[in-house]
Order: structure tokens, then C-alpha cells, then sequence
């Protein structure tokens, strides 16, 4: 018995261990993705590249999510607002709710689904194929030629994907708010308007967005990095991958919105 | 090694360990410009581990391997990404890097490290694949070749910058008997065309007697025989007669160390083993 409930907090040690291992070692990982960043810098093309791969063809996705969301915060910000007889302050609940909150985390948790995995899948399975070893016997570093430019593909998509989620979310949330329900066309318009600040709502939603894509990008490279070059091992980062990035995006933005919308 | 040319690697005293688990021993080996040479042994035995301390992959326990007189594990990264643009490593399965087409991957290297005009670089490039027989297929994608197409683009890669030493890792692993002996052909027929020299790691023996110059075999991290392929079909050496002639009685032993097998079978049934999940 003693012996068994030893053995358990040698296993818990061992995992605290472990995590605390990992987490070195991401940081230590973010520093040489950081100093190899000129080189992936100077060859932009690469870095394009990635934004194509992980930003443009997360398109799809992003815009009918968007959509929808904002149709739902349509219907639901109407039935709320109505009761208190405020019902043309719909377009500034729409607004507000995208651009501050919904769009940078819902994106980001998109993002995290849709490119984040495919990243890691893909660098593990390069390393698993021994690609990346070969490019080092190359005498080409794979963190300045392959993570660096997936890296900064994240943190310069994010903030556009964030951005289109809003948008989109907003035609929806007109669509079934003024077309389908029925509120003033104007109020809707001029409220949102004179509402949104751009700098402590939009600057600051862009500036989350731009985090966000910086922590996805982060965990999706080193988990494809570190990954063990087995399918077992492949699949197991991917999953970490997603579930890492998604807790990270909404602990981040707790943090985030604390300093930015206290005084608000 | 006892055959003449200038000496380009030199490993001395060499031993590397996983962790407190040996895995080489004392390699002591010189490898000559212009010369094929073999390093044979079961798997698991430390071959490739070898081939990784040639390229500065990790770095010995003990010892060093010296390249032109250079010990490799002292380099800083500068200085080991310029002696790797002198080498050339062909993986065991080709390692060709799947988002790109054959034509890219063979002027991957040329494209990163020389400034040489695209037009330069496709010529080059065609007559690296014309050299492995695989100039017709510069347009497919790394998914449509077949193993053996691999390898001879992967040895087209690995040759781009004319390096100085090329390593071979298990080259003739999982082919076909006439891409295996297309691609022993090549290695020996490159070899002779770079002036270079190049390390074989390789448990193929028939094919490689016919190709090498030299054969150093390992075992259990250190190595049992040595010398030219006629000597080592002449050695009357039961290690070397049991590989040579693929015996399944001799010094090499079948099994892996395991306890005494009537115990392991009569063990109560309730004791489990290993972590197989069941």
C-alpha cells in the first residue's frame, strides 16, 4: 500500500517534470525560431507561401463560421435587447461582441483546428520521413527554411482571418437583424458607428488576433518539432497541438482583456 | 585501411553512448580519397549510428573523427554547415522532400547555397538526373516514383554540389534486384566520376563485395574484421563466414538476450509482460 501510493506521486513528480521539461524547451524553441527569423524574413516567398497554405484556404471556414455566428448573435442579441426595449443597439451588441471577444478567440479556435493541426501533422511527418535531418546534412537549418516562415505565416494570418470572421459576422448578424427581424436599418448602421472605437476595440481585437496566431503558430511548430517520428507520435502532437493551442487562446485572452478593456 | 590515397576521414578511439548504454567502442578507421568503403553488420549494431558521427548529427562520448584533419564534434554550426556542403548523405529511403517536385529537390541545395542563374541550374540539375537515369522523370512529385526512382533521386540530390564525401545509409534496403544493382553501380561509378570517397553502410554483402574496396564489419559497437572484399572472401573468421554466407549457426547470435526460456514459459500465467496492450 505505502509503497503503491509512493509509486504514485513518483509518477506525479515525474509528469511535473516532464511538463516543466517541455516548457524549457518551447521556450528555449521560440528563441531560435525569434534569432532565425531575419534569414526566413529575407526570403519572404517562403513566408508567403505558408500564408497561403495556412491563412487563404482557411478561408472557407472562417467566413461561414463567421457567418453564422453573427446570424446567431443576431437572433439572440434581438430577443435580449427587445425586452428592455433596445432593440436598435443591436448593431453595437453585434459589433462589440466580434470584434472584441468572438472574432479573435473563434478564429483562433478555428485556426488552431484547421491550420494549427496541419502544421504539426506536416513538420512531424517530414521529421518522421527524415526530412528535416536531411536538410540539416544539407547544411540548411529547417528552423530558418521550415518553421520559421509557418511560424510568422500564423502570426500574419491571424489577424486577417480574425478580421473577416467580424466582418462576416457582422453581415450576418444585419442579415438576420434588419432583413429578417426587422430593426431600423439606421439605428443598426449609425449605433455600430458611433459605438466602435477603433483604437480601444478594433486595435485592440487585431493586437489579441496577432497573439493568438502567434501562440498557435508557436505550439503548432514545436509539437510537429518535437514530436516522436512514429504515426503514434504524429497523431498524439496533433492532438496536443489542438488542445494546447485552444486552452493557451482562451487563458490569453482572459489576460489579455483584463489590461485592455479594465477601465472600460 | 590498407589501401594507398590521401586519407580525407579518420576516426580515432571512437565510442558514443545512449545515455549509459554503449553503442560504439573504440572505431578506429581511415577512409581514402577515391575509395568505396563498406561498413557492414547486423542492425542494430551501431552502423548508422557511425554514419551520424561522420556528420556531425551528435557528437562522441569519446574519440573523434577527423575530416581532413578536422575533428567534426569540435565545429561550431558555421563551421559544420560548411564541411556538410562537402558531403552528400543518401537516406535509407531517399528522405526526397514531398512538397516539392524531383526537379526541386535535386536543385534544392544548388538554389540555397550558390547565387548560379535558374538557367545554370536547370542544366545542372538534368544532367545530375541524367547520370541517375532519371532524367525523363524531373516533373513528377516525390509520391509517384518508386522506391528504388527515390533512391536514384536522392543520390541525384545528394550529389548536387559535387561534394567530397558521400555517405550511403542501408542504400539497397527494401529494392528490387536490378534497382539494387542499378544502384550499387551508381554509387561505385559516381564515386569514381566525384573523385571523392564514400562510406557504405549496408548489411547487403554480395552487392557490396562487388563494389567496395574496403569492408570494416561491427558488432555489438566494435569492429570484428576488416579488409578487401577478396580477403573477406577468403577469411576463415566464423563472424565474417557467418555474414558472408548468411548462416544461421555461428558466433551472431538469433536471439535477443532474454532470461532462460523454460522459466519465461512456465512463469504463472498472472505476471505480465511487457507493456503490450491487450
Amino acid at each position: 500500500m505505502f509503497e503503491r501510493t509512493l509509486d504514485s506521486f513518483r509518477g506525479l513528480g515525474r509528469r511535473v517534470t516532464d511538463r516543466v521539461w517541455r516548457l524549457g524547451s518551447a521556450a528555449r524553441f521560440f528563441m531560435l525560431v525569434l534569432l532565425a527569423s531575419a534569414t526566413s524574413f529575407r526570403r519572404f516567398s517562403l513566408t508567403i507561401r505558408e500564408v497561403y497554405f495556412t491563412g487563404v484556404q482557411s478561408l472557407i471556414i472562417i467566413l461561414v463560421s463567421g457567418l453564422f455566428v453573427g446570424m446567431v448573435l443576431g437572433l439572440q442579441g434581438y430577443d435580449t435587447l427587445q425586452r428592455y426595449g433596445s432593440s436598435e443597439a443591436l448593431g453595437i451588441l453585434v459589433a462589440l461582441s466580434l470584434v472584441r471577444e468572438l472574432g479573435p478567440v473563434v478564429a483562433g479556435l478555428l485556426f488552431a483546428s484547421r491550420a494549427g493541426s496541419a502544421i504539426t501533422a506536416e513538420i512531424g511527418l517530414m521529421k518522421a520521413t527524415e526530412q528535416l535531418v536531411a536538410m540539416e546534412m544539407m547544411a540548411v537549418d529547417p528552423i530558418a527554411r521550415v518553421i520559421g516562415p509557418r511560424f510568422w505565416s500564423g502570426v500574419i494570418s491571424m489577424p486577417l482571418l480574425a478580421a473577416l470572421f467580424s466582418a462576416m459576422g457582422i453581415c450576418g448578424g444585419y442579415l438576420v437583424g434588419v432583413q429578417l427581424i426587422g430593426v431600423d436599418e439606421g439605428s443598426f448602421w449609425s449605433q455600430m458607428q458611433a459605438s466602435v472605437d477603433f483604437r480601444d476595440d478594433i486595435l485592440n481585437g487585431v493586437i489579441k488576433s496577432a497573439v493568438f496566431g502567434a501562440i498557435v503558430s508557436l505550439i503548432a511548430v514545436f509539437e510537429g518539432y518535437d514530436c516522436n517520428g512514429t504515426a503514434e507520435g504524429v497523431s498524439a502532437a496533433t492532438t496536443r497541438t489542438v488542445v494546447t493551442s485552444s486552452l493557451a487562446i482562451l487563458a490569453a485572452d482572459f489576460i489579455l482583456t483584463a489590461f485592455m478593456f479594465r477601465g472600460a | 585501411m590498407k589501401v594507398s590515397g590521401e586519407s580525407l576521414v579518420r576516426i580515432e578511439n571512437l565510442s558514443f553512448a545512449y545515455d549509459s548504454r554503449p553503442v560504439l567502442q573504440g572505431i578506429n578507421m581511415e577512409i581514402h580519397r577515391g575509395k568505396v568503403v563498406a561498413i557492414m553488420g547486423g542492425s542494430g549494431c551501431g552502423k548508422t549510428t557511425l554514419l551520424r558521427l561522420i556528420g556531425g548529427q551528435i557528437r562522441p562520448t569519446q574519440g573523434a573523427v577527423r575530416i581532413e584533419g578536422q575533428a567534426v564534434h569540435e565545429l561550431d554550426q558555421d563551421g559544420l554547415y560548411q564541411l556538410r556542403r562537402r558531403m552528400g548523405m543518401l537516406f535509407q529511403f531517399g528522405a526526397l522532400f514531398t512538397d516539392m517536385s524531383v526537379f526541386d529537390n535535386v536543385a534544392f541545395q544548388m538554389r540555397e547555397h550558390t547565387d548560379l542563374p535558374e538557367d545554370l541550374i536547370r542544366d545542372l540539375v538534368l544532367m545530375k538526373l541524367h547520370a541517375v537515369g532519371l532524367r525523363g522523370a524531373h516533373g513528377l512529385m516525390p509520391s509517384e516514383l518508386s522506391g528504388g526512382m527515390a533512391r536514384r533521386v536522392a543520390l541525384a540530390r545528394a550529389i548536387a554540389l559535387d561534394p567530397m564525401i558521400m555517405m550511403y545509409d542501408e542504400p539497397f534496403a527494401g529494392l528490387d534486384p536490378i534497382s539494387l544493382g542499378v544502384v550499387g553501380q551508381l554509387i561505385r561509378k559516381l564515386n569514381d566520376a566525384l573523385g571523392a570517397c564514400s562510406i557504405v553502410v549496408t548489411h547487403d554483402v554480395q552487392e557490396s563485395l562487388h563494389i567496395v574496396d574496403y569492408i570494416y564489419f561491427v558488432s555489438e559497437g566494435v569492429i570484428v574484421a576488416e579488409g578487401t572484399p577478396d580477403e573477406i572472401r577468403a577469411s576463415s573468421d566464423p563472424w565474417v563466414h557467418q555474414f558472408v554466407w548468411a548462416e544461421a549457426d555461428g558466433p551472431v547470435p538469433f536471439h535477443y538476450p532474454a532470461g532462460a526460456y523454460r522459466d519465461e514459459i512456465l512463469r504463472p500465467s498472472n505476471v505480465k509482460l511487457g507493456g503490450a496492450h491487450v
